[in-house]
Order: C-alpha cells, then sequence, then structure tokens
C-alpha cells in the first residue's frame, strides 16, 4: 500500500495498520486483503463483485472493517456486500469509501450493502466517505444501503460526509418488523459546485417499530443538497425525521419530509430546519475574541460534530 | 479606564436611543440601572463593539477603540455577557470555556468556573448548549465564560433577566466574589437592589440619557425612595426585592 492509500484508509477507516478482527479492503476495484474470524465470514461472491459477510448469532463486542480506497482516476467501482447478521448479535461494522484522484475524468464508487439484521441483533454501522485530489475528474459516490430489521432488531447507522465528493445520491431504506429499531444520523458538508442527495425511505410494518432519522449537513459556496424522507407508519409505531441545515454563500438546499400513516396508532413527526449562521452566534464567539471566519468555522466544526 | 465622550446612538429609522452620553468608568462595581427602553442594553452593546456609536468616541485604557470591531476589542480586554445567551446546536459547554480562555482547558479549569456559577463540570462540560438547557442554565454557563476569560472589563447585561429565584440567589453571591476578586472592572446593568447594592458606582440612564452618576449611598436612597412615586422601574424594583428577601 502506498502513501496515498494509507492516508485514504486512515481518512474513512481511522486505520493506521491492518485492523483486528475481520475486514476486507477494497482497492482500486479489486479485493486486497481479506480476513476471517471464528465468528464472522467473509465470502467473495461469485455472480457479481462484492462479497456476503456472515456473522454467526450470539457474536458480541466484535467488529469487521470494510474499507475501500480508490486511487486510480477514471476508474468506476460497483460492488455489492451483504451482511447477514445472525440473532442475538452485538457488533460494529466500519464501512467507508476514499477516492484521490488526479486525473481528468470520473472517479466513482457505488457501494450497495444490504443488511439482515436476525430476531435481538444489534449493529452499530459507521460509513465515511471522503475524497481527494487535484485532477478536474468529479469524484462520485453513490451509496445506497438497505435494511431489514427482524423483531427486536437495533441499528445505529452513522453516515459523514465531509469533503471531496462532487455528485453523491445516497439512498438509504429500512424495513423494520415487531419492536424494530432503526436510528441514522447523517452529517454531510458540501462545498464549491457540490450537489448531495440524500434519500431516506423507512418502512415501519411491526408493532413497537421505530425510527428517528437525523441528517445535519452544511452547504457552502454554490453547492446543491436534496434532503427526502419517507416514513411510512404501517403499525402502531413512532417515527421521527429531522433535516437541520446551515446555508452559506450562494448554495441551496432542498428538503421534502413526507410521512405517511397507515395506522392510527403510527406517531409521526417531522422537523426542518434550514438557515444560515445566527447572527448573535458569531456576535457571541467574536467577544470571545474570535474573528468572524474562526466563528464560522467554530459554529459549523460543532454543527457537525 | 473606559471613557464614552458624548456618545450618540441613532436607529436606522433615525430614532436617537442614547443622546450625548459622557462617562468615565474606573471603578470596580459599576452598575447601570433606569427604566426599560431607557438605552442601558444598547449603552453595553456599544462599549463592546456590536453597535457602532452614531457619534462620540470610546477611549479604553487611554487606546480609542471607537472604530474596533467586536474581535479587537475582546482582544483587548472587553468582556460581554448577552441578556439572552445565545444557544448553539452542536457546540458544548465545554468548548465554549475552551474558547473564552483563549488556550487548552483542563476539566479542573472547567471545574473552576463552572463550580464559581453552581455547576458541576462533569455534568456540563459535554452538554450541548442547545434547548435542552434551561434559561438559567445557559444565564450561568454565560457568565462562567465571563469569569474564564478574567478580562480588564466584564460587561453583563441583565444577569437577573430570565432565570429561576434559586439562581438568582446564587448569582449575588457570584457577583460579590467577583468583586472580592475582579482586578478589572465589572460594569452590571441591573434592575436588582441587591445587585445595586453591591456596586460602588451606580448609573441612571433614562431616555438615553445619563440622569445620574454617582456613588452607590448617594443613588440607591433616592432610588428606592422615590419607588412610592410609582414609576414603572422602582416598583418593579421594589416587588422583586421584597419577593427575594421573603424567599430567604
Amino acid at each position: 500500500m502506498n502513501e496515498i492509500e494509507k492516508n485514504l484508509l486512515k481518512e474513512v477507516a481511522e486505520l493506521d495498520s491492518i485492523p483486528v478482527g475481520a475486514y476486507n479492503i477494497r482497492s482500486n476495484g479489486a479485493p486486497l486483503m481479506r480476513n476471517s474470524t471464528e465468528n464472522i465470514d467473509i465470502v467473495p461472491k461469485t455472480d457479481k463483485p462484492g462479497i456476503d459477510i456472515f456473522i454467526k448469532a450470539g457474536t458480541k463486542g466484535e467488529s469487521v472493517h470494510i474499507p475501500v480506497i480508490i486511487s486510480q482516476s477514471g476508474l468506476k467501482d460497483l460492488v455489492y456486500n451483504d451482511f447477514h447478521i445472525g440473532e442475538d448479535c452485538d457488533i460494529t461494522i466500519i464501512a467507508g469509501c476514499g477516492i484521490h484522484s488526479c486525473g481528468d475524468q470520473e472517479t466513482a464508487h457505488d457501494g450497495i450493502h444490504t443488511f439482515y439484521l436476525g430476531k435481538r441483533a444489534k449493529l452499530r454501522y459507521v460509513e465515511k466517505h471522503y475524497a481527494e485530489g487535484e485532477g478536474r475528474g468529479k469524484r462520485v459516490m453513490n451509496p445506497t444501503t438497505v435494511v431489514h430489521l427482524e423483531e427486536g432488531a437495533h441499528m445505529e447507522m452513522e453516515t459523514t460526509q465531509i469533503a471531496g465528493i462532487d455528485d453523491t445520491i445516497r439512498k438509504t431504506e429500512g424495513t423494520l418488523n415487531e419492536n424494530a429499531t432503526l436510528i441514522v444520523k447523517e452529517k454531510i458538508m458540501t462545498t464549491g459546485n457540490q450537489f448531495a442527495s440524500t434519500d431516506f425511505d423507512v418502512d415501519l410494518n411491526g408493532e413497537g417499530s421505530s425510527t428517528d432519522v437525523v441528517s445535519r449537513s452544511v452547504a457552502r459556496d454554490s453547492s446543491r443538497q436534496e434532503f427526502t424522507s419517507r416514513i411510512n407508519g404501517n403499525a402502531p409505531c413512532a417515527g421521527h425525521s429531522e433535516c437541520d441545515a446551515i446555508i452559506m454563500d450562494d448554495a441551496c438546499v432542498l428538503a421534502s419530509p413526507q410521512l405517511t400513516a397507515n395506522d392510527v396508532d403510527a406517531a409521526l413527526i417531522h422537523e426542518a430546519a434550514i438557515g444560515k449562521i445566527a447572527g448573535d452566534q458569531l456576535i457571541k464567539l467574536m467577544t470571545l475574541g474570535l474573528t468572524e471566519e474562526q466563528a464560522e468555522q467554530q459554529i459549523v466544526s460543532g454543527f457537525l460534530r | 479606564m473606559l471613557e464614552l465622550q458624548h456618545i450618540g446612538f441613532k436607529t436606522e429609522e433615525g430614532k436617537d436611543i442614547l443622546k450625548d452620553i459622557s462617562l468615565k468608568i474606573s471603578d470596580r462595581f459599576v452598575a447601570v440601572t433606569g427604566p426599560n427602553g431607557g438605552g442601558k442594553s444598547t449603552l453595553a452593546k456599544v462599549i463592546a463593539g456590536i453597535y457602532r456609536p452614531t457619534s462620540g468616541r470610546i477611549i479604553f485604557d487611554g487606546q480609542d477603540i471607537t472604530d474596533m470591531s467586536i474581535t479587537d476589542r475582546a482582544k483587548l480586554g472587553v468582556s460581554y455577557a448577552f441578556q439572552q445567551p445565545v444557544r448553539f446546536k452542536g457546540l458544548r459547554v465545554g468548548d465554549l470555556l475552551k474558547l473564552s480562555m483563549g488556550k487548552s482547558m483542563k476539566m479542573r479549569d472547567a471545574c473552576d468556573y463552572l463550580s464559581e456559577v453552581g455547576l458541576c463540570a462533569r455534568d456540563y462540560i459535554d452538554r450541548e448548549l442547545n434547548d435542552s438547557l434551561s434559561g438559567g442554565e445557559l444565564k450561568r454557563i454565560e457568565i462562567a465564560t465571563i469569569l474564564a476569560r478574567g478580562t480588564k472589563l466584564s460587561i453583563f447585561d441583565e444577569p437577573e433577566a430570565g432565570i429561576d429565584l434559586w439562581s438568582f440567589q446564587n448569582l449575588i453571591r457570584v457577583f460579590q466574589k467577583m468583586y472580592e476578586h475582579t482586578k478589572g472592572s465589572i460594569l452590571i446593568i441591573s434592575h436588582q437592589e441587591r445587585i445595586l447594592n453591591i456596586a460602588d458606582t451606580i448609573i441612571v440612564i433614562k431616555d438615553g440619557r445619563v440622569e445620574r452618576c454617582d456613588s452607590r449611598s448617594a443613588v440607591l436612597p433616592e432610588l428606592l425612595g422615590s419607588a412610592d412615586g410609582n414609576t414603572e422601574f422602582c416598583s418593579t424594583l421594589l416587588d422583586k426585592n421584597q419577593e427575594v428577601t421573603r424567599s430567604e
């Protein structure tokens, strides 16, 4: 692995070296390194690019790292990763994609991740998207996450896109059975002429199921963002979605929340707020000795923490 | 230390809020009081640099700061506590204290400043400065940020506004202690007799002008005496005073 690749790995998976436990590192469209453990089996797909990850029922406290790094400009990578998580598991999966592009051609990664969580399984899924490089070619990432939660399963998804990605369409779909919970925390920042679209579709099918989808974003320069969420309450359930955006410069943010209640006991809430940084916030930090630019930076980095 | 020379402030609509205010502030504890709408808060904002005066000069430690930005005044040693502290999504109590100190902060430091205002650092340092904090909590944190700065001039705009009685009792103690320890000047806008009671000097601002500026012993009896004269400001003062006395 060269320095560029090492740096990408650090940015997206916070890895300085080869991770402990199960991992699969994909580099420039091909598997680079893979390790299965007693409880976690990583198997390459035979019909299409990607892997199946099987986690034995009852596995607790283990983690899986599956970073993707692309340093070859012009590459278009498509990968299907399926996660089969057994009943009563309690595990962490760290995914992420880093692109370093110094060429003039478009470089893209489309990752389609499907999660099957067994009954009472608990998962923390962390996903970071990052791109860098001097090239004029667009850096594109289109992650799709499909989540199936069995009775009592609990998934927390933290997804972050902070820098460098010119174009992204992020889709997340969830189907929840009885007493299942899906929590999503999304953080996005766009700059320059970047475009980010994020789309959530959650079906609350089981009694007692619940979801909380929270998106915080900052749109700077001439960038554009679109937030769409659809929560369908098909049973006695609880759904909450929140889109909170800071808009700066000449940016544009569109929020389209949608709630559908198909059950009289479906409790659904949406909150959306788009606005510039409040003048009072800037003034408060300036009275502490920060310049306006420093104050702005503090507010944005706190907001996206 | 702070000198205001013929300060005037006119709104964009042309309304005169401050009219030819000249003051010299060098005492350790100066209270500014007077009826609502008289220009007290505007004066505090003019000193902090949030508003630019439309006429007059501001001299701080011999330096003309009239045209200086908020940031430069802050760096010179002016602190300003908001009447309504600002909420931030994402920023935490610890962040604000760290920025106030202007250097790296240890848990010990946070504990020093927060305990002064009756908050436990362990419970608060990681709390977001958002709607989950009550008005009273925010107010106390705001005061802690001023303590953490420890500057030559600390301005407080109605620290008693919007806080519960328990917080108020403690607030008085905080200011008493500040008075004992401050190396600079405290300028505090207040309607509260118990705060005015600690002041060396009391300034009464009414209709945008300095109506009175003298020692506490000269001004306070007049203010309390005129409470019977049914001025809105002084009856409020008396009511609140009685309320606080009753609860003790």
